[in-house]
């Protein structure tokens, strides 16, 4: 098996919420064997940088290997959240998907399920 | 042993309207303690409930009172499934009333409806007092109105209403989880000391709070998290024992899907730190949490564990916050990303001429702009298609609804002084609520359970 290099979204699905200013995204690998290469390459470096332009202060990430999942939690993330942001998205319900779009990840090929689009569009 | 079941019925103000009733034919032909929930009480939405009951006393219970209960009101009833919301909003008492109308017109005889009130600090604080307390989170209250100021209440009162044999019980607000660990308290007894079990109770609570988020909405996508039948999407059932065994499962006959995915997605939604969820009732701790598939559309999650609650109470205080304006109007077909961008130029111009000072953001839907920033950062590394279908929107926080208003009206002038064939304007004018969170000490919060009987 070789590495490939993928959207984060051929290899995990993610789903953020908001409290304040403050934005949380979960990042959940299809595959349990996904998540030890995640940990890897998804560093609370590499997401700050995602939303940097949003004025994202800081990022921190927590680990639930049980899960396996991670949260990550952006400081400043919002543009003031609802209660000052201009964006349409306020509550920054659509981040995930700038996550999971944004960031790529070189993971072993075996972290993309087998029914996964991505699969055929690499030619795997 | 008794098991108990909670299903939820709406998971904001807004959630479907007839979501309750496959839950309730559900809960109907299951033994055992049952309980229908419905979360309806967003931060702002007390704001406004606040202001409702100042213009009239009677009101300022959720609006969605009438259009969720009278649908399964009479089923629960017969069947003794128990009905615990937070419709009351900022008038438990009103919402409590209401329901006996509401069951009257039903042929309902000797309901018991009770109300839990206590939250609200406006009634017990003064405005001094209020702006005193210590703020975690949100801007400065400095000079502005204060609308509203709710803690949040935990589980314990919700369990003395339903000790007082209420079918009905009406809180204002409390954590969202309170709503059905406090069934889980009342029936299986817990104490305050019972962490892992309260923790599991809360972990509940949490995942049942925002509805179909648990059974596959906001969580399906095309090749990707495929969902059978999202249109007609079960609302979720929760089935906890003694021990704080807890299986999650959905509506008979319905649309959705519970699976490891949905389950870990919403046991995550709006956690920060996962070791230390706050809540009035126990200090949750998902970090040794697993989930498990145990059946088609059953899942079971264990490992919650808990910590003592902390001594403060987190309350939410909402401040008027001036006016948001908006508006957007559609360029489609060739070249409409060029004309859709001069016509987002002639609006910043045209703003900067008319002394508008405030931030305005002008910015192109289409171009992933709902993932920029107002400065259009991010827009620069795209390269959207110079054709298609694009809608220019501005919007303002001001101080007056006449700027906010000004600001919509630069893009409503497009239609005549803009590009080409500038279409279909929408504009939207409100008022603005902001919150602030503060901490409020428990021994200055009294919450207080009213029993009404039928008149």
């Amino acid at each position: 098996m070789s590495d490939v290099q993928v959207p984060l979204h051929a290899v995990a699905h993610a789903r953020a919420g908001d409290k304040g200013n403050r934005s949380n995204i979960s990042v959940i690998p299809y595959l349990p064997e996904g998540f030890a290469p995640l940990v890897e390459e998804l560093t609370e470096e590499r997401v700050l940088a995602v939303f940097a332009h949003k004025g994202a202060t800081r990022v921190k990430r927590y680990l639930l290997p049980k899960l396996p999942a991670m949260n990550f939690v952006i400081d400043d993330a919002l543009e003031g959240g609802v209660n000052a942001s201009l964006c349409l998205d306020g509550h920054g319900k659509a981040l995930s998907y700038l996550l999971l779009g944004d960031v790529t990840v070189r993971v072993p090929e075996e972290c993309i399920p087998a029914d996964s689009p991505y699969r055929k569009a690499l030619g795997l | 042993m008794t098991s108990v079941y909670i299903g939820c019925g709406a998971g904001f103000a807004g959630d479907r309207f007839d979501a309750a009733v496959p839950v309730v034919a559900t809960l109907s032909n299951l033994h055992g303690e049952r309980f229908l929930i419905y979360e309806v009480l967003a931060e702002r939405t007390l704001a406004i409930a606040q202001k409702l009951r100042r213009e009239n006393p009677d009101q300022g219970y959720s609006p969605f009172l009438d259009t969720y209960l009278p649908l399964v009101l009479a089923d629960c009833h017969r069947h003794g499934i128990r009905i615990v919301t937070n419709m009351g909003a900022a008038n438990p008492l009103g919402a409590a009333r209401r329901v006996h109308v509401l069951a009257r017109e039903l042929g309902i005889r000797g309901l018991k409806v009770a109300a839990v009130t206590g939250d609200d600090l406006l009634a017990t604080l003064s405005d001094a007092q209020i702006r005193a307390l210590p703020i975690i989170e949100g801007i400065a209250l400095g000079e502005r109105t204060i609308v509203s100021a709710n803690a949040y209440l935990g589980a314990q009162c919700i369990a003395e209403a339903l000790a007082t044999g209420a079918q009905v019980v009406l809180v204002g607000r409390t954590t969202d989880a309170a709503l059905s660990l406090g069934p889980l308290i009342h029936v299986h007894g817990w104490g305050a000391g019972d962490l892992e079990r309260l923790a599991q109770g809360t972990a509940c609570g949490h995942l049942l709070e925002c509805g179909a988020q648990l059974t596959g909405a906001y969580f399906a996508e095309p090749g990707f998290k495929d969902v059978p039948d999202l249109a007609r999407v079960g609302f979720p059932i929760a089935e906890v024992a003694a021990d704080g065994d807890l299986v999650v499962t959905k509506a008979a006959g319905t649309g959705g899907r519970v699976s490891r995915g949905t389950v870990i997605e919403q046991l995550l939604y709006e956690v920060h730190d996962p070791h230390n969820y706050l809540t009035p009732d126990v200090v949750l701790d998902i970090g040794e949490v697993t989930v498990e598939e145990i059946g088609t559309d059953r899942v079971r999650v264990s490992g919650a564990r808990g910590k003592p609650p902390p001594l403060t109470l987190k309350a939410t205080v909402c401040v008027d916050a001036g006016w948001l304006g908006e508006a957007e109007i559609s360029y489609a077909g060739p070249n409409a990303l060029a004309r859709a961008e001069l016509a987002a130029s002639i609006v910043r111009s045209r703003c900067r001429a008319i002394g508008i000072s405030d931030p305005v953001r002008v910015e192109v839907l289409g171009t992933q702009a709902i993932f920029d920033s107002d400065t259009q950062a991010r827009r620069a590394r795209l390269s959207p298609a110079r054709d298609g279908e694009y809608r220019v929107r501005a919007a303002v926080r001001t101080a007056t609804r006449k700027r906010a208003q000004q600001v919509a009206d630069e893009v409503l002038s497009l239609y005549c002084s803009g590009p080409a064939a500038g279409a279909g304007v929408r504009q939207h004018v409100t008022t603005q609520v902001a919150t602030v969170s503060v901490l409020v000490e428990r021994t200055r919060v009294h919450p207080t359970v009213t029993l009404l009987e039928a008149p």
